[in-house]
């Protein structure tokens, strides 16, 4: 049985009955990503004999009743900012090349309690910080669809993996679009829950009031059953939610009938839209019409001032989380440097990349005494600004569809050299980061080079049971997300 | 706004961060471009709104203050660049 082909669901099921084991099928999964990752780059980190020993284990457990989530015996693999006990956490740096966490996140505890084997750790931006993952000091993610693109960002490897069968299921992040973007680019399914509804204890943080961590899998109902084991509350977490969690999985109906959608007019009126995207995802949004959805056209009008305020938040954050990097407790330190304060300018300067440096002095330039008011205050602000007329417009809605992205993936090479673009190009997500809101992407077709592009559904905070439900009924009537690349 | 050069080399020296001079070249050129695209905030009437931290309505979070265990020293001290037995070693700071 060949289980390449198959959803994270179907495999469970697979497994529970018998057809397969879980040692076989975490070995299927392991030989196709030790192949494809010379093209791809998906991975940092495989763990084979680990996973093995932990798939028998398992095994045993399915057969004696003990284990009995859906996703029992399933392999993940695991974005390498998310902490894994005894396995190398590099966050894709240098600074964090060899370092091995003393405790496991609180997804990890939770995805482990349900079965699942953890195979391998997957590459990335640099400490997320990027959208075409090419800011990894392990080298640049590809894209299994044509390896001349990109695989998007932050969490390509996540997205690479899935679209080039060398994952069955993943745990991406998400602070401004690093589940939904690289979903988007390589033809996959990427949610990212409600702010506070999965623990971050154990992600290495990047702009906390944002990170969030999210599943990146073939389908919806895949990433539902994923929210059923890493949502909830979690007292390692502050800012996780005490509230009554729904089944995610059993919730999905697939009936959009009269389901309220919005769609943002700006979104569309957008001169950077690349035309293609815009016809594939008005052509999603009939979709969901056809089935019942009533759609409505209506006016975003904080649109321009997304990206600004979030890049603001995010790096003023980003500086302040990322000056824990000394090199005295763990992490890259200099040789030589003679006093302690050179110590710590060349290990952070030296462990660094450039994109991260960049966040950091931007941060706290945006932070220091004479600038603070000017922009970090003004952007709060201008976030609360925004949480207002986010409240206005789920009143009248119930959903918003809109691109991932303006355009598919880009070339590899071409981002980096202007840094300002590509933050713009974070443009139709970043909103559900500054507002906490559940969102997802959904491959729905291709451009004429034929790459993937992918449609936005967007609701308000903790409406993820609507959001998966919608992307569920789009699903039923589509087959755009039963497509994979292989690896070229 | 347009950035100097010593904005540039004063919020680097906060960050603890080295920039030689062609970097700090590159810096001066995109901080001023991500800056400027950032002051379209100022058309942002934000007069009646206070600054929003966080979405949530979440404040403190309080715990029983119960001891539990911690985690293993050596386990801790294996991830440090130097160490002298049960300490993190740093350059001399006093002479």
């Amino acid at each position: 049985m060949n289980i390449l082909n198959m959803t994270a669901l179907e495999t469970g099921a697979a497994i529970k009955n018998g057809k397969i084991s879980s040692p076989e099928v975490v070995r299927q999964v392991l030989d196709a990503a030790e192949t494809g990752n010379g093209k791809t780059n998906a991975y940092i980190t495989l763990c084979r004999e680990k996973a093995l020993k932990r798939a028998e284990e398992v095994q045993k457990k399915i057969k004696s009743g003990e284990l009995l989530s859906p996703l029992a015996g399933v392999p993940f693999s695991v974005k390498d900012n998310i902490c894994t006990r005894g396995v190398k956490t590099t966050c894709a740096s240098r600074m964090l090349e060899n370092f091995e966490p003393v405790y496991n996140a609180t997804v990890i505890d939770e995805l482990e309690k349900a079965g699942a084997v953890i195979i391998g750790k997957l590459n990335m931006d640099e400490f997320a910080m990027g959208s075409t993952s090419e800011t990894s000091y392990f080298g640049t993610v590809r894209n299994p669809w044509n390896n001349d693109r990109v695989a998007g960002g932050s969490s390509g490897g996540a997205a690479a993996a899935v679209s080039g069968k060398m994952a069955l299921a993943t745990l991406g992040t998400d602070t401004g679009g690093s589940v939904r973007q690289p979903a988007a680019y390589c033809g996959v399914t990427g949610f990212k829950p409600s702010y506070g509804t999965v623990s971050r204890f154990g992600l290495i943080a990047y702009a906390s009031s944002f990170d969030q961590i999210g599943p990146i899998a073939h389908d919806a109902a895949d990433c539902a059953a994923i929210m059923n084991i890493i949502s909830g509350k979690d007292k390692k977490d502050g800012t996780s939610l005490d509230i009554n969690y729904p089944d995610f999985l059993s919730s999905l109906t697939g009936d959009v009938k009269g389901v309220r959608i919005g769609i943002p007019a700006e979104c569309y009126s957008n001169p950077e839209l690349d035309t293609e995207v815009a016809e594939k995802t008005m052509a999603a949004v009939s979709v969901l019409q056809k089935s019942g959805a009533c759609v409505e056209e209506f006016s975003l009008p904080f649109f321009d001032y997304a990206v600004p305020a979030y890049y603001i938040i995010a790096s003023a954050e980003a500086s302040s989380n990322l000056s824990r990097y000394d090199g005295v407790k763990y992490g890259f330190r200099s040789d030589d440097s003679g006093s302690l304060s050179n110590m710590y300018c060349d290990s952070r300067s030296m462990g660094f990349g450039s994109e991260v440096k960049r966040r950091i002095i931007l941060g706290t330039f945006v932070l220091s005494s004479g600038y603070y008011d000017a922009y970090y205050q003004k952007a709060l602000k201008v976030k609360s600004v925004i949480m207002k007329k986010t409240a206005e417009i789920f009143s009248k809605y119930d959903l918003v569809m809109c691109p991932v992205s303006p355009a598919t993936a880009p070339e590899t090479g071409k981002s980096l050299v202007n840094p300002l673009k590509m933050y713009i190009s974070d443009i139709y997500t970043v909103w559900a980061n500054l507002a906490g809101l559940p969102a997802i992407s959904l491959p729905c077709g291709f451009d004429s080079a034929g790459m993937p592009l992918g449609v936005q559904i967007i609701g308000p905070a903790l409406s993820d049971v609507k959001v998966l439900d919608a992307a569920h009924a789009y699903q039923k009537h589509t087959d755009f997300h039963k497509k994979y690349a292989g690896v070229k | 706004m347009y950035i100097t050069k010593d904005v540039v080399l004063n919020a680097a020296f906060l960050s603890r961060i080295k920039l030689d001079e062609k970097e700090t070249e590159e810096m001066q050129k995109q901080m001023s471009e991500i800056v400027e695209f950032m002051d379209i905030l100022n058309q942002v009437d934000t007069d009646d709104n206070e600054s929003l931290m966080h979405t949530s309505e979440i404040t403190n979070v309080m715990r029983e203050d119960e001891t539990s265990p911690s985690y293993e020293r050596e386990d801790i001290l294996k991830n440090a660049p130097c160490r002298n037995e049960e300490y993190f070693v740093v350059p001399k700071t006093v002479e």
